[in-house]
């Protein structure tokens, strides 16, 4: 990581203004959003959007003539390019025909993705952001932090000063009286530019209409006012159907702000008599810029589904810490890492995909059901392929996979760090125990780790057996848990065995783009588990359990080892996470609750994987209520821990302050236990708790379980 | 369900989604009580024949020329004929709307003619009339009925005009409207 980087995520951390206005937003937004999606079936709704867009960006090339056809049978000018020079060119030579000395402009991202402005003004072009966010940044001299609002990442002061510096004396920072400067100031730019340029939000193909979404009625003014309008509209907005507007509609607006419906929204199929009773020159610029490209890759074809929303953002445990700037100039957070990585280039990618800290949360509300995560990883995994493996990586992961040497290696380093650490080596350790995030305690590393633990336990001669799937934080930090999964599975009569074969579950090589390592670690623990003849494979760390159930398939898939798909599908079938398969033994009669159990109050942390990958989330909450227990729910409880893996040892900066927040939040609840499935999270969160002294107890929900069965 | 009580039924849900983003709702029986609201509206607003004080009335299907008449009879500095400089230097504008959405508050207008974007545009306050026959339930249901093919601008317009780009505060009143007051009307028909 360069430390120009670095130093960007540093400024932006420190900038309280910033990390104030995106958190608090975020709280707001969150609730905002379960709002105005009241009584709203938001998953039928997405399947339908991301169904049209999908369909859409598959034919392109068919819709962009429609579209065409239809707009210029209406009196539209249409033109089409890949070519992001060849719009500027075209604009420009419009302005400079017609005579143009001032633009007024609407948001449109487009324009920033191609930079627009810069080239209007160097031929002398006055050109005027209206979105007041747009404005404020345009005279700032900076570049927009978020897609839906531009200036998000400023105080009232700063814009006072700006509007000071660059305007006019003398302004406060008084919220109401900056708009109305900026509505006095700007409305004279709408009545005498003789160019409206917009973006637009949808494009139907079958009529050859553009659909403009705005809250302060500044696009109404630019497609009204000048003489000449110009549209510009990536290919991604193409909709076949008129009818196709009403699911985007619907959602865009819950989705970027929270809103029913905006405040306008303008549908324009041709050009429309001026004030002076001309008729309106009307132009569409269809631009390209390698989305047709984009559209034939078979696993980013589906990032076009975005409907530029924002949401991605809006829920990032990270972006509402570093804002948008850290990632770029033009399209920020999640599907902004994506989109510049696709319209500039994948190696501006490399430093900001490694901001994803895998939580998952973006890929939940996202109104086109886009697999963000998943699609960082691709990214991730084609700059591996481009630029290589690095030689210490490779290392590493030669030392993952062989456990016992593993073992004997974090076990010298927890004990003395520093030499270790000074090799520069540990800190590159995927996962776990380095130390070198201040903010958390680090779990000793068990002298005797789970694989030897287990042969020690008397357990009963059963009919029925499990393997259990240890990970490396339960069989070498946390052999006490797997101790419990045992004593739990066996009063229900099942014999738990702890097949040796088994190594890493290669979440630390696909994280790191390294899926050739992932596949081998996938193939090795599919051989050592379904070696044993087990009637249950029981994993107790949600990491784990996904890599099993689900990342194995994908690993050998994406690596062309398709014929150990069907033994990896065997293996997926047979896996079970803990509370879930604890649940069904419960249901089943198979482990009965001591009676008497002291009433206790407790929080629950949803771990990223175990909620929104294995939905089991409100397993352990039910198993622990039956249990007599009572849950005290923390605000904001799926959201991350800040360990993902390794990203607290490469991130520290961010992952600190993530994990703040959470400690903030279990504490708020005042409950003296704090139950979660995921061993990592046990990790990152009760190293926490203990660097503050704190008195709740950290426990996996498998170790209270035990202790509360008969 | 009579269609009496259905019919009050989305009148409600329209009438609180629209305070809901801080639209101004009133229903009257007849155009006639409509045209005495307007008035009195305008004397209140203090319109008056002289700059910055004018209110300005896109053509629309409810009022002929007897009316017209009687209008700028009563309220001096009423114009009728709309151009950008008088729209821009109006405190009222007023139009009748095509449509209104029952689940979102919206009006929707068929917006060719560009008097009725302006008068809906650039004063501070906007007077939007509308059948309440021409009350639908939502979203779809209007985009069912419009024809981009017959009308080349279509605007929908839900609450005056916001911003939220300072620190997230919500303000009214940026670039368009600061007020809109909607009036919906029982016995006038169904525009489209």
């Amino acid at each position: 990581m360069k430390q120009e980087f670095k130093q960007s995520i540093l400024d932006a951390l420190a900038n309280p203004n910033l990390t104030g206005a995106l958190g608090n937003f975020s709280v707001a937004y969150r609730a905002g959003r379960a709002k105005a999606y009241e009584g709203v079936d938001f998953e039928a709704l997405r399947d339908q959007i991301a169904e049209i867009k999908s369909s859409a960006s598959s034919q392109f090339d068919v819709l962009a003539e429609r579209f065409s056809q239809a707009a210029e049978a209406q009196g539209t000018k249409v033109f089409r390019t890949n070519d992001p020079q060849a719009v500027k060119d075209y604009i420009l030579r419009l302005a400079q025909d017609r005579g143009v000395k001032r633009i007024a402009k609407s948001k449109s991202m487009a324009t920033e993705e191609i930079h627009l402005n810069k080239h209007l003004e160097k031929a002398g072009i006055d050109v005027q952001e209206t979105d007041l966010g747009e404005w404020i940044i345009q005279l700032a001299g900076q570049t927009p932090s978020h897609m839906v609002m531009p200036a998000i990442h400023m105080t009232k002061e700063e814009v006072a000063d700006v509007f000071s510096n660059k305007v006019e004396d003398g302004q406060k920072p008084d919220i109401p009286k900056l708009v109305k400067f900026a509505r006095g100031k700007l409305r004279p730019m709408f009545l005498s530019a003789e160019m409206g340029i917009s973006g637009a939000n949808i494009a139907v193909a079958e009529t050859g209409s553009i659909v403009i979404v705005t809250n302060e009625g500044n696009a109404r003014l630019v497609t009204t006012l000048p003489k000449i309008h110009v549209a510009i509209v990536g290919l991604e907005k193409l909709v076949e159907h008129f009818q196709d507007i009403a699911p985007i509609l619907i959602a865009l607006p819950k989705s970027a702000t929270a809103q029913l419906l905006t405040s306008y929204v303008s549908i324009i199929s041709g050009p429309v008599p001026n004030t002076d009773g001309s008729a309106k020159e009307l132009h569409v610029i269809l631009m390209d810029n390698r989305r047709n490209e984009m559209s034939h890759d078979p696993r980013f074809k589906q990032a076009l589904q975005c409907i530029r929303c924002a949401s991605c953002l809006n829920v990032c445990p990270v972006f509402r810490l570093v804002g948008g700037h850290v990632f770029g100039k033009v399209y920020t957070g999640g599907i902004g890492t994506i989109l510049t990585a696709w319209f500039s280039a994948l190696k501006e990618s490399d430093e900001i995909q490694s901001l994803c800290i895998q939580c998952g949360n973006c890929k939940d509300v996202c109104p086109g059901k886009i697999d963000i995560p998943d699609l960082i990883l691709e990214l991730r995994r084609r700059l591996a392929v481009e630029q290589g493996q690095p030689l210490i990586q490779k290392a590493i992961f030669s030392v993952v996979n062989n456990r016992r040497l593993f073992h004997t290696m974090m076990r010298a380093a927890s004990i003395g760090q520093k030499p270790f650490a000074k090799q520069g080596f540990i800190r590159h350790l995927p996962l776990f125990l380095s130390n070198m995030t201040e903010n958390r305690s680090l779990p000793a590393i068990a002298d005797v780790p789970f694989r030897d633990r287990i042969k020690q336990i008397e357990q009963p001669k059963c009919t029925e057996k499990a393997a259990f799937y240890g990970g490396c934080l339960i069989d070498f930090a946390y052999p006490g848990m797997g101790e419990s999964v045992v004593k739990v599975l066996n009063k229900a009569g099942i014999e738990v065995i702890f097949p040796e074969g088994q190594t890493c579950c290669g979440a630390p090589a696909r994280y790191s783009g390294a899926y050739e390592v992932a596949a081998q670690n996938g193939a090795d623990n599919i051989k050592a588990l379904l070696g044993e003849d087990v009637d249950y494979i029981v994993s107790a760390c949600p990491t784990c359990t996904v890599a099993l159930k689900h990342d194995f398939i994908a690993n050998l898939e994406s690596v062309g080892r398709t014929e150990e798909l069907p033994a990896a599908r065997r293996l997926a079938e047979k896996v079970v996470d803990f509370s879930t398969l604890a649940s069904q033994l419960v249901e089943q009669g198979r482990l009965k609750f001591k009676a008497g159990i002291e009433p206790m109050k407790f929080t629950y942390h949803d771990s990223c994987h175990f909620k929104r990958t294995l939905h089991a989330d409100q397993t352990p909450r039910k198993l622990m209520k039956q249990a007599g227990y009572e849950v005290v729910e923390m605000e904001e409880a799926d959201m991350c821990c800040g360990m993902g893996g390794s990203y607290s040892i490469k991130l520290p900066e961010i992952s600190a302050p993530i994990l703040e927040r959470k400690l903030v939040n279990i504490e708020k609840t005042g409950v003296p236990l704090l139950l979660i499935d995921c061993p990592g999270c046990v990790m990152q969160i009760g190293g926490g708790l203990d660097k503050r002294a704190s008195n709740i107890k950290v426990e996996h929900t498998a170790q209270r379980l035990a202790e509360c069965l008969e | 369900m009579n269609a009496i009580l259905e019919s009050s039924q989305v009148f409600e849900s329209f009438r609180t989604r629209a305070e809901a983003v801080s639209a101004q709702v009133e229903r009257v029986a007849t155009s006639e009580l409509a045209l005495e609201l307007i008035i009195s509206k305008l004397h209140l607003e203090g319109v008056r024949d002289e700059a910055h004080c004018y209110a300005v009335w896109a053509e629309c299907p409810m009022i002929g020329t007897p009316e017209k008449k009687r209008l700028e009879a009563a309220v001096p500095g009423l114009k009728f004929d709309v151009t950008r400089e008088l729209a821009a230097d109006a405190k009222v504008g007023v139009s009748q709307m095509d449509w209104a959405l029952a689940n979102t508050g919206t009006l929707v207008q068929r917006a060719d003619e560009v008097d009725r974007r302006l008068v809906s545009t650039l004063p501070l306050l906007h007077i939007a009339l509308v059948a309440t026959a021409a009350l639908l339930p939502d979203l779809p249901s209007v985009l069912a009925r419009i024809d981009p093919a017959k009308s080349k601008y279509f605007s929908f317009i839900t609450g005056p005009s916001r911003t939220a780009d300072i620190e997230r505060v919500l303000t009214i009143g940026v670039h368009g409207p600061e007020r809109l007051l909607i009036v919906l009307v029982d016995d006038l028909e169904v525009t489209a």
